[in-house]
């Protein structure tokens, strides 16, 4: 084996290179799907690429974007949280009942914002419940998280005895349904989630040493990062985005039943794995993952515009992600290929 | 059919001549001979790249050669080596990682053989478990057959791994590095159990790059280097020295490195550190720009003393102090915190994240050096790594590579450079030179010697009684878990120390 | 600290023989509080509501042992139930041999779907079965609308008691056709795993995929008689669950997946591959439905069912995954630093 020497790269790739590094190559796939997507959807439908289009995707988009930034750190860290949905619920209903405790629809906004702690509370310990088991144990995160969100679905469900609840203030409403110069505030407030988060991996220890962990959990603990300590920290950072997930969903429908939202996890993992996550963990951005969220939903939008049922979108779900998956494939394969050749 | 008749020389039952193979027109093999004798035991050396795997597995049928190459079974010519065809003549590999598997029984490891291929059949779980059991008492081993074998030790699945490979009636048995992982006493089972096959007639090759311990029961050694044979040689009055000398090509006109340190004050400190199992009352000093050697077989302790140091592992008794302050170290960044690095032997699994990039690894565990208002600041972190970089002439892609991209000798100076960006009082190196090239060596004790230079405490550990003979102010000799001597490269000779440890 | 000793047989069966022990006590307990639990009627009622689960779970046990998951199974078996309605009913019914080869070559063949992505473009299968998973279940929907069937074959609704027991205070204890069906695709896994060369091989694959390889294991057979065999439990499962719940609907089966991989798992399967037997499987998905059935004779709200039984999941994960000698020894560690 002999060290790649430094050479310039022929000036005709060196532009492509470029772009390539600034966006990230993992990026530009995602893009060219987004553009292919508004093409496509573009010139069969003239209504597609309008302001309703674009409501549609901004209003239904933050719920399955919270969640999905709730799967996503610990993806990235080798394990999964199959519990974001029922958290989420589970959170939605804390906030609820501090609300019908104080009043239902006459609620004060005091009420509202410390139903919101205690929302984020939950979630953020049912996140601290796994984290440690998972990091101290060594049991798989499929498993823990699974058996977390059986239990929170039970637990959920024995409070509510499965009824909706619903009857709350006005001052709710913007947060589902107003807008802020122009913008969804549930948008606003999924795209600061994005903001967040981002930096959060990008630009901290905790991020940075999530990646680690997630590629070499042993070696990650040799060179002085705190393993066990990021796991633990990882789910319950996961468990608050669910509490944000379940605030906003509770204004969007302006009622909260356990098993809303049930069908999204498996779609959050889906838009991890789209977004260029790798499936081993250690390897994943939040702008990739982003770009994917929105080729999802405006998939789902476009095909509800053209009055296709909302299942189709599913299954397209499923096969871009195969199809996705496949061109990985190939494309690592050209590039062994060529490597091999030289 | 022509009978030879010279019944004075054996008919090897494994022949080649002429062989090579060529990879993308690289020449991995040229023009290779050997040849393996009934009941003999024989090693293959060479370094990591010498071309010994290739040439395995050419023998066993993975590669093809080149055409004109001559391979016979038993005196019988071969025209096309296949898997299966290797297997049928007897011959066995044990690869180094054993590839047995942990979560089934020691019985149905021993007996895979007999449910691959063909139709599904009824396995037959009361014949498997006889024929492992005959067959572990052929080694003179007797454990439950029913027993998982994640349940044992290393030592004891390489016995169930030479079992397997007897019950597909192996002629031969080659051996890739079977002893890097066992203890001395281990070892010397495994040279027992050895000398019993080959009295049966069952020839041994042993493959290494490290063969000390299996010298003295082989009859020959064939010699790669640069995938050619440089020979077949008697073993008779072999030394390592001489063997490293064939194996690389260079001769060690090394001179001695150690000095004298008079008024240098004492780094580390440790007093009757002993720990259940693993070492006993170690007591050591090292001193501000001092390398002290630790040396001696595996299973001494070295890496558990090791990792003790660096606060891995928690000794039962006894004080560790650095620059005179005593430390409880309850982890690892304890004692990073304190000044301490520590460089793996295992680079590839536990000294760097290979997918992840170059720059990360190397900020790892100074991460908040590189901070500003909290945040990492992408532009210190391209600063301190490009320093590193230059400092330890690393040769590199870009920076945000990754580690898998660099050789052997580049990634450990990465694991080097990532330590030192820690601004260290004492570097613990363990095994520095595992799976990188001998010229790249030299480079990685030119980094100790500087860095001694700059006063660092240094503790250089390995198994190769050269390194640490020749870049060592001292050396400490650990056997069984005890320091037991301690010599000065100045007045003792290489090949006295080389007796001692390997005695 | 004083090493205990554990013989041989519970040793290398420990998960077994922990189900069995903490099965008997609850049972103990159930028989105790409630009279209704230890009869014949209930232990019947227990078998016939297990079986569709049991069937899911030893296909999904192939699965694990060769080192992979599947969430597409229920899904799977729901797209098999359709088929099978809408092909009989275009023969004008048919008979339960013509059900059956339909259930099987459909179930086989969506396995394979799986196999094939999983083998050919190395895809890991838990992204590939959650692909799988949406495409089957939107493609479901789309075509049926989300409409269920009510008019089904006389042979497959038509209710069939293997054995019947009056008890002495006049209710009947029945066993029904589909443990029979349970008993056979529990038997039929059993010698596939524990008493075929397949078996091992596909425990061999489960444990160590590259030592498998250098044996000369043909991978590829594996993963498509691993996939292959969940498929063909699944479409079984989907019959029997028909049978069972006399209607085919299109979302009855989703989220069932998850509660089969729980249970499973629970059973000592692990992920990653190389671990499971058809005893911990059946044994995990008798305790969750034991204790769902005696929380049920409680009288406790049927809305906490889930609640207990995933806290006692997580309790048992936890626990097995740390056993106690090893927290204990933890916690000694650090009380001495």
């Amino acid at each position: 084996m002999t060290a790649p020497s430094i050479k310039a790269a022929p000036t005709r790739r060196n532009w492509f290179r470029r772009i390539t590094a600034a966006l990230g190559a993992e990026n530009i796939g995602l893009l060219l799907a987004l553009v292919g997507v508004l093409v496509l959807f573009g010139s069969l439908s003239p209504r597609f690429l309008s302001m309703a289009t674009f409501d549609s995707v901004a209003f239904q988009l933050p719920e399955l974007g919270l969640l999905t930034l709730a799967m996503l750190m610990p993806v990235i860290s080798g394990g999964i949280n199959l519990s974001v949905t029922f958290t989420a619920n589970l959170c939605g209903l804390t906030l609820a009942w501090v609300l019908q405790a104080n009043g239902g629809p006459d609620a004060s906004v005091f009420a509202f914002i410390v139903g919101s702690i205690l929302a984020l509370g939950v979630g953020t310990t049912a996140g601290l419940v796994m984290g440690p088991v998972i990091a101290y144990t060594g049991a798989h995160p499929i498993l823990v998280s699974l058996s977390m969100m059986i239990f929170l679905r039970g637990l959920g469900e024995f409070l509510t005895r499965g009824a909706d609840i619903s009857g709350f203030p006005e001052f709710i409403q913007p947060l589902g349904h107003g807008s802020l110069w122009g913008f969804p505030v549930p948008l606003l407030i999924l795209l600061v989630a994005v903001a967040l988060w981002h930096v959060l991996m990008t630009r901290t220890r905790l991020g940075f040493a999530n990646y680690m962990v997630g590629s070499n959990i042993e070696a990650a603990r040799y060179s002085g990062i705190p393993t066990r300590r990021t796991i633990v920290l990882i789910y319950a950072l996961s468990g608050t985005m669910c509490a944000v997930a379940g605030i906003i969903m509770m204004a969007r429908f302006n009622s909260v039943r356990v098993g809303h939202g049930e069908s999204y996890v498996l779609i959050t993992v889906l838009a991890c794995f789209l977004g260029g996550v790798n499936p081993f963990g250690g390897f994943g951005r939040v702008v990739s993952v982003f770009l994917a969220l929105i080729i999802l939903q405006l998939l789902s939008s476009g095909l509800n515009l053209l009055g296709a049922s909302q299942h189709l979108a599913t299954a397209l779900w499923g096969f871009l992600l195969i199809g996705v998956m496949v061109l990985r494939w190939c494309a690592a394969r050209l590039h062994f290929l060529r490597i091999t050749r030289d | 059919m022509i009978m030879a008749m010279q019944p004075a020389e054996p008919v090897p039952v494994l022949s080649l001549d002429t062989v090579s193979v060529t990879f993308g027109g690289v020449r991995a093999l040229h023009n290779v001979s050997f040849e393996v004798l009934p009941g003999e035991v024989q090693c293959l050396a060479g370094e990591n790249g010498s071309g010994k795997s290739t040439l395995i597995k050419v023998i066993t049928g993975v590669y093809q050669p080149l055409a004109g190459a001559r391979i016979a079974y038993a005196g019988r010519p071969v025209e096309t080596v296949s898997p299966a065809a290797a297997r049928a003549a007897g011959i066995e590999v044990i690869w180094q990682d054993l590839a047995l598997f942990p979560e089934m029984t020691v019985a149905e490891n021993i007996g895979i053989r007999a449910v691959l291929g063909g139709l599904p059949r009824r396995v037959n779980h009361r014949a498997m478990r006889g024929a492992a059991q005959t067959l572990l008492a052929r080694l003179g081993a007797d454990f439950d057959v029913d027993a998982p074998l994640r349940s044992f030790a290393i030592a004891q699945r390489q016995l169930v791994a030479i079992a397997r490979a007897l019950a597909g009636d192996a002629k031969v048995i080659f051996m890739d590095e079977p002893t890097s992982s066992l203890t001395q006493s281990e070892t010397d089972r495994l040279l027992e159990i050895v000398r019993t096959l080959s009295a049966q007639g069952i020839a041994i090759v042993f493959v290494s790059h490290r063969l000390a311990e299996v010298l003295d029961i082989s009859s020959r050694v064939t010699v790669l280097r640069d995938g050619k044979l440089v020979g077949v040689y008697s073993t008779e009055g072999m030394t390592q020295s001489h063997l490293t000398e064939l194996m690389t090509g260079k001769t060690f006109d090394q001179s001695v490195r150690a000095r004298d340190l008079p008024g240098a004050p004492a780094v580390l400190e440790v007093a009757g550190l002993s720990r259940e199992d693993d070492y006993q009352d170690v007591s050591l000093t090292i001193r501000r720009g001092e390398t002290v050697g630790l040396t001696g077989l595996l299973g001494a302790g070295r890496t558990e003393l090791a990792l003790s140091i660096f606060g891995m592992l928690r000794p039962d008794r006894g004080t560790i102090k650095l620059d005179g302050a005593v430390l409880d170290l309850r982890s690892n960044r304890d004692a990073i915190r304190a000044g301490i690095g520590y460089l793996s032997e295992d680079r590839l699994s536990l000294g760097l994240i290979q997918p992840q990039s170059i720059a990360d690894n190397t900020v790892m565990p100074v991460l908040d050096r590189i901070l500003t208002r909290g945040l990492i600041s992408s532009r210190k972190k391209q600063l301190l790594v490009a320093r590193w970089i230059e400092e330890l002439a690393i040769k590199l892609g870009q920076p945000t590579d990754a580690i898998s991209t660099l050789s052997g000798g580049n990634q450990q100076r990465v694991a080097i450079a990532k330590w030192l960006a820690v601004g260290l009082k004492l570097i613990i190196l363990d095994s520095p030179t595992v799976g990188v090239d001998v010229g790249a060596r030299a480079g990685i004790f030119e980094i100790v010697e500087k860095l001694a230079a700059e006063g660092l405490a240094i503790l250089l550990i390995s198994d190769e009684v050269p390194e640490v003979y020749f870049n060592a102010d001292s050396v400490l000799h650990m056997a069984g878990g005890r320091i037991i001597a301690q010599y000065d490269p100045r007045t003792i000779s290489l090949h006295d120390l080389e007796a001692a440890v390997y005695a | 600290m004083p090493s205990l000793r554990i013989p041989r047989l519970l040793r290398s069966h420990s998960t077994e023989t922990w189900l069995v022990i903490i099965l008997l006590s609850i049972c103990l307990v159930l028989s105790l509080v409630s009279d209704q639990f230890f009869t014949l009627a209930n232990l019947f009622n227990l078998l016939n509501t297990s079986s569709t689960n049991l069937i899911f779970a030893v296909g999904l046990l192939v699965v694990l042992i060769a080192g992979g998951i599947d969430i597409s199974f229920a899904v799977a078996a729901s797209v098999v139930q359709y088929v099978v309605a809408i092909a009989l009913m275009h023969i004008g019914g048919g008979n339960w041999v013509i059900g059956l080869s339909v259930a099987a070559v459909a179930g086989i063949g969506l396995g394979a779907v799986n196999a094939a992505l999983i083998h050919y473009f190395r895809i890991i299968s838990i992204v590939v079965t959650i692909a799988t998973f949406n495409v089957y279940f939107g493609l479901l929907m789309f075509f049926t609308r989300g409409v269920s069937i009510y008019n089904l074959p006389e042979w497959w609704t038509h209710r069939m008691v293997l054995f019947e027991y009056q008890q002495a205070n006049g209710s009947w204890a029945e066993l029904t056709l589909p443990v029979a069906v349970m008993a056979v695709c529990v038997l039929a896994t059993w010698l596939l795993i524990r008493h075929s060369t397949t078996g091992r091989q596909l425990y061999a694959f489960g444990d160590n995929p590259e030592g498998a390889r250098r044996l000369g294991i043909n991978i590829a057979a594996m993963q498509f008689i691993a996939f292959g065999w969940l498929g063909l439990m699944a479409g079984i499962a989907g019959l029997v669950q028909v049978h069972y719940a006399q209607e085919v609907v299109p979302n009855a089966l989703i989220g069932r997946e998850l509660d089969v991989l729980a249970a499973v798992v629970l059973g000592g399967a692990r992920l990653g591959g190389g671990r499971g037997t058809v005893l911990g499987c059946i044994l995990g998905v008798l305790l969750v439905s034991v204790t769902q059935n005696g929380l049920n004779l409680l009288g406790i709200s049927p809305y906490a069912f889930k609640m207990i039984i995933g806290a006692v999941i997580l309790l048992a994960i936890t626990l097995s995954n740390a056993p106690l000698a090893k927290i204990i020894a933890g916690l000694r560690q650090r009380s001495r630093a």
